[in-house]
């Protein structure tokens, strides 16, 4: 007993880098309990995959079958389950995804196991820190049953680095039985920016901005520095832009390096998204907006003046590089 | 078409974070239903009325909540909102944990055997986003989290919902009986379908406001008062909070005066351009 099971996200031959965060909570609960990882990883074309995992996990088990060409929590979580049995696992964990909040609480259904949402710190084996109230708060849990499931933060735990020579098994599906589950369609905003919730830099919009023609100058912005697109709830709400580029606590938790809140008021569910970006710029033509209480530079001005001069200055600084 | 909507009261999300003595200070809170839960009663109403003449043929909405007596506010307010049916079940926020609660839950479809059941992907208090699709799990049932949209089709044999996720929309569909959890934008105006509302047909964005009439109507709608052992749960909870603290508070910022200031302030203090 004691092993930590670390269901992993991949897309073809390699690790999310969102998989890499949950294997460094892997990693420091196996310590915890005198275990060893075992990384999981289940989907079609989950093999071409198992070798980079290998660099990261002693354990790698990798569930193959045509069966599972499209993720569904119905099928992935007694998987799961089963071979959390099977490997002796004290605690089951995904990063906290869309994909990882699917799947874990289904998967501690059937394991009837206690679980921790959105883990930031490890107090201690089965004792956990996470925020609550949309991060006006954290708390510490402590779990008690036998096995634990947890969905660590990915922006919370650092990229997890390569340096095992880990040891590829194949599990079975066993029954695959969706429960007559179907994805018809996945409809996705394709952009050559890198993911949000990856991205160094971070330029985000809200209400301020007042329609998606206006968010072209902050994507210039973004293009400039590198950085993914965000925006407030409001934003995407009207529909100026993709509603898969809200950050906050209903939309992606973001860390980045440095954050841009453009036209943005800074209401705590966005700032329950963002707090966590070691810079934060802001720029808003409201010197009361209390974006200002948490950024550490804030420019009082509008964004149709602010921005072309940003860029033009950024520039400037590139050019005598 | 009988649909289950399990809703939780939390403090009032405006409100300022509080601790007193290792835990959240809620001796002054104001109590509201849990945003998430009040769509999703906005989306079980969606589903079976006609939105253009507001006219609904048949099919019931049941509202139920583990919670303490005050709690039975939080249910008068959904069924102000047109809910039909309430249920309270007694217990102390302190004594349930996700387990807890969807034990109850669980025994309470068992019950009440409902076609659908709508919920909100997380409770706003906790932020735990558990219950849901723990229960599913336990009913042996199909799930859709996270829906922004859902497509009720003539035959509600099955449910079709757009999920949110990471990489853009989902479509799923899951055959019913089955959970659904909801995200915000299921309460934009054209969000919730069903065969009977006109496709024209556009609602006011948000959950809809009780009307008088609907208050009046709430006082007199049958609300049951349960208790855990109705239901064979002990309040047992494995999830137990063994202290809270703020989070660190950010170091003051500065306000610059302008563009040419901040990227240099950027490049040479901050150092992140
Ligand atoms: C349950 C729940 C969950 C939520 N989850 C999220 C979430 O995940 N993410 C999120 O963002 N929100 C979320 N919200 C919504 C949140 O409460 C706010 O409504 C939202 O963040 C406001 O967006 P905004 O700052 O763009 O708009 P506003 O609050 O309207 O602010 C617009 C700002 O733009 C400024 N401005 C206007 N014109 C200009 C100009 N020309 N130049 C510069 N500045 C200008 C204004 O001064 C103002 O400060 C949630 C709400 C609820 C109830
Ligand atoms: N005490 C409760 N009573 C009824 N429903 C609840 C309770 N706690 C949670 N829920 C439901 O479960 C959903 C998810 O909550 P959680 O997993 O705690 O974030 C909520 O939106 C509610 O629909």
């Amino acid at each position: 007993m004691g092993n930590v099971l670390a269901y992993c996200e991949f897309g073809g031959s390699t690790l999310k880098s969102s998989a890499l965060s949950n294997l460094s909570f892997a990693r420091a609960a196996a310590a915890a309990h005198g275990g060893e990882v075992i990384a999981l990883l289940v989907g079609q074309g989950a093999s071409a995959a198992g070798a980079d995992a290998a660099r990261y996990a002693a354990k790698v088990v990798v569930v193959d079958d045509a069966a599972l060409e499209h993720y569904l929590a119905e099928t992935h979580a007694p998987i799961v389950a089963r071979l959390a049995g099977e490997h002796g696992a004290s605690v089951v964990s995904a990063t906290a995804t869309t994909l990882g909040k699917d799947l874990m609480p289904r998967v501690a259904g059937l394991l009837d196991a206690g679980m921790a949402s959105d883990v930031s710190k490890l107090a201690a084996g089965n004792q956990f820190v996470r925020p609550i109230l949309a991060g006006n708060a954290y708390s510490t849990v402590e779990v008690s049953t036998d096995v634990i499931c947890a969905t660590p933060r990915q922006t919370e735990w650092p990229a997890a680095e390569p340096g095992h020579a880990g040891v590829v098994t194949t599990a079975p599906a066993g029954d695959v039985d969706a429960l007559g589950a179907v994805v018809e369609r996945i409809e996705s905003s394709k952009s050559d920016r890198p993911e949000l919730t990856d991205a160094k830099v971070v330029v985000a919009g809200g209400r301020g901005m007042k329609s998606g023609e206006n968010f072209k100058v902050l994507e210039e912005l973004a293009d400039l520095l590198g950085a993914a697109m965000g925006a407030s709830r409001a934003a995407t709400d009207a529909g100026m832009v993709p509603a898969d580029w809200q950050v906050g606590q209903t939309g992606k938790i973001v860390a980045p390096e440095l954050y841009f809140a453009v036209a943005i008021s800074g209401a705590i569910q966005h700032l329950a998204g963002m707090k966590g970006s070691k810079t934060i710029v802001a720029i808003n033509k409201d010197p009361e907006a209390p974006i200002f209480q948490v950024a550490d530079y804030g420019v009082v001005t509008t964004w149709e003046k602010a921005v072309p001069e940003l860029i033009e200055e950024i520039k400037k600084v590139k050019a005598a590089r | 078409m009988k649909i289950l909507v399990p809703l939780k009261r939390v403090p009032d999300p405006e409100l300022k974070t509080k601790i007193k003595d290792g835990s959240i200070d809620l001796s002054g809170a104001s109590w509201v239903v849990n945003p998430f839960d009040e769509y999703a009663v906005e989306t079980a109403l969606r589903l079976l009325e006609n939105g253009e003449s507001g006219a609904r043929d048949g099919g019931e909405v049941v509202v139920v909540t583990i919670g303490p007596a005050d709690a039975a506010q939080q249910l008068r307010s959904a069924l102000a909102m047109g809910a039909d049916r309430a249920i309270r079940v007694d217990g102390e926020d302190k004594a349930l944990d996700s387990r807890t609660v969807v034990a109850v839950l669980q025994a309470v479809i068992a019950e009440e055997k409902p076609d659908l059941v709508v919920m909100g992907k997380q409770a706003v208090d906790g932020d735990a986003n558990q219950v849901g699709q723990m229960l599913a799990a336990k009913l042996g049932w199909p799930q859709a989290t996270f829906a922004a949209s859902v497509e009720l089709p003539a035959d509600k044999a099955t449910i079709l919902v757009g999920r949110e996720v990471d990489a853009g929309v989902e479509y799923k569909r899951i055959p019913l009986p089955g959970v659904v959890t909801v995200d915000l934008r299921i309460v934009s105006p054209k969000a919730v379908k069903n065969s009977v509302t006109p496709d024209s047909f556009a609602y006011g964005d948000g959950p809809r406001y009780a009307s008088l009439k609907g208050i009046m109507a709430a006082k007199k709608k049958p609300l049951a008062e349960k208790k855990l052992s109705d239901y064979g749960a002990t309040p047992a909870p494995v999830i137990v909070e063994k202290g809270v603290e703020l989070p660190p508070p950010r170091k003051a910022g500065q306000k610059v005066d302008d563009i040419p200031t901040l990227v240099k302030k950027l490049v040479e203090e901050a150092k992140a351009v």
